[in-house]
């Protein structure tokens, strides 16, 4: 692997990953909660939940990255909090990268865990309540599990989303080598560069390969654990 | 008294409507398909709250509309035995039997768990998958899971139904030994009074 990439490059590999594991296991619980919300309460305001947690999906990245640096920027209202009582500093920074891609993730990881939680028959729950669960214990135990494969499939999509992650992240994070030039970023910095094509060929076939790797174990995970024991009577 | 049921409920353009007082070890519920059987079951075990009404069972009030009592159905310690009967399709029979009996308190606990097994006959079938039994199978797996639960009473919603005659038979053998044997009240509920009427003296109707 060394061999055949420059140092460089190997280090954009390993930041690409970096940030779009950091994205996904912070997002993974949000997501999750959020997808539970929409699956299973109607409260009002729910459809505006629901069409901010989509906004990602639809409008422009770069607006998304514009939204980004309004509300997380140092002297937005978020940001500035963050940066008063934490100390903590997003925007341009492989931190601010990986908030791109979580927010740009969020809607396909909502997505997929919320299907998975409305095909877990409510009556299931209801079953565990009469044996004597509390509402907590029998949603650890009976609409986690049983909505696992959702949860899986959401995460892989949701990484391979973040792995491409390109509009927000250059609007919000910026293209800095080493700090928040991804994958995409630097496939982009590539192209604006003359004599750089193998380096270009080089890190695109990479991205289509863990693109392609995480997409086929998110199905993997799914088959495995949907299977034969998916459905009694 | 086993049971005391008084409600009054609305679903849609529907009407239930229910006076029963029983004493008698099974108390049978017959109504045609759609008259609200299971929606009876139901508020009895505390998944649905009815509009109006007063459930007592063997001396607990577990739903009062004029007392504002309305106890969740993890503190109703109902058996209840679904017609579709719920088995977790993620937990091998073992682990389904072991569901309730684990969140029962130890001095709660009448009957153990190899008592269970014995009496169901259910011992080979503890290593496999809810989705591999048979109908039969399954609803004994599901009565065995309410009684490891020590239910205070329990919810036989149609046990009988869409078994083949041997099969039903056995099982009706099986809810008398339960009545004789295990003296829990038990409310079931049947479209079929020639059914019920082998089991109890108190046959209550709906719609």
């Amino acid at each position: 692997m060394t061999g055949w990439l420059t140092a460089s490059e190997l280090s954009v590999v390993v930041l690409s990953l970096k940030v779009s594991l950091v994205a996904v296991v912070v997002t993974l619980p949000i997501a999750y909660a959020l997808a539970w919300l929409l699956a299973r309460r109607r409260f009002p305001g729910r459809i505006l939940v629901d069409a901010l947690v989509h906004l990602p999906l639809v409008v422009p990245p770069v607006v998304t990255g514009w939204l980004l640096l309004i509300l997380f920027g140092r002297t937005g209202p978020i940001g500035g909090w963050l940066d008063e009582h934490f100390g903590i500093t997003l925007v341009f920074r492989w931190t601010g990268a990986a908030l791109a891609a979580a927010v740009m993730a969020l809607p396909l990881m909502v997505r997929a865990m919320r299907l998975s939680i409305e095909a877990v028959d409510r009556k299931l729950v209801d079953a565990a309540r009469s044996l004597g669960a509390r509402p907590w214990h029998a949603f650890l135990t009976v609409t986690l599990p049983l909505s696992a494969p959702g949860i899986a499939a959401g995460a892989m999509l949701g990484f391979a989303r973040s792995l491409g992650e390109f509009g927000a992240t250059i609007t919000f994070a910026s293209n800095i080598a080493g700090e928040t030039r991804t994958l995409p970023l630097a496939i982009y910095s590539g192209l604006q560069l003359p004599g750089a094509e193998a380096q270009v060929a080089r890190l695109s076939v990479i991205s289509i390969v863990l693109s392609i790797a995480a997409l086929i174990v998110s199905e993997l995970l799914v088959r495995r654990s949907g299977g034969s024991r998916a459905h009694v009577l | 008294m086993s049971f005391e049921v008084l409600l009054d409920h609305r679903i849609g353009e529907r009407r239930i409507g229910l006076g029963l007082a029983s004493d008698e070890a099974i108390t049978a519920l017959v109504g045609p398909s759609g008259a609200g059987k299971t929606t009876v079951l139901n508020c009895v075990a505390g998944l649905r709250r009815p509009d109006r009404g007063r459930i007592v069972v063997g001396g607990t009030v577990l739903f009062d509309s004029a007392a504002d009592v309305n106890l969740p159905p993890e503190r109703r310690r109902a058996g209840y035995v679904f017609q579709d009967a719920r088995l977790f399709p993620h937990l091998k029979v073992e682990s389904n039997l072991r569901y309730g009996e684990r969140l029962t308190r130890r001095e709660e606990r009448w009957i153990g768990h190899d008592e269970v097994v014995e009496f169901l006959g259910i011992g080979h079938l503890l290593a496999r998958w809810p989705a591999t039994l048979s109908g039969g199978e399954v609803r004994r797996v599901a009565i065995g899971r309410a009684l490891l639960a020590a239910p205070r009473f329990l919810l036989l919603d149609e046990p009988f139904a869409s078994l083949d005659p041997a099969r039903g038979e056995a099982l009706m053998r099986l809810v008398e030994r339960i009545r004789d044997e295990l003296k829990v009240p038990i409310l079931l509920v049947s479209h079929d009074r020639s059914e019920v009427a082998r089991l109890t003296g108190h046959v209550a109707t709906l719609g």
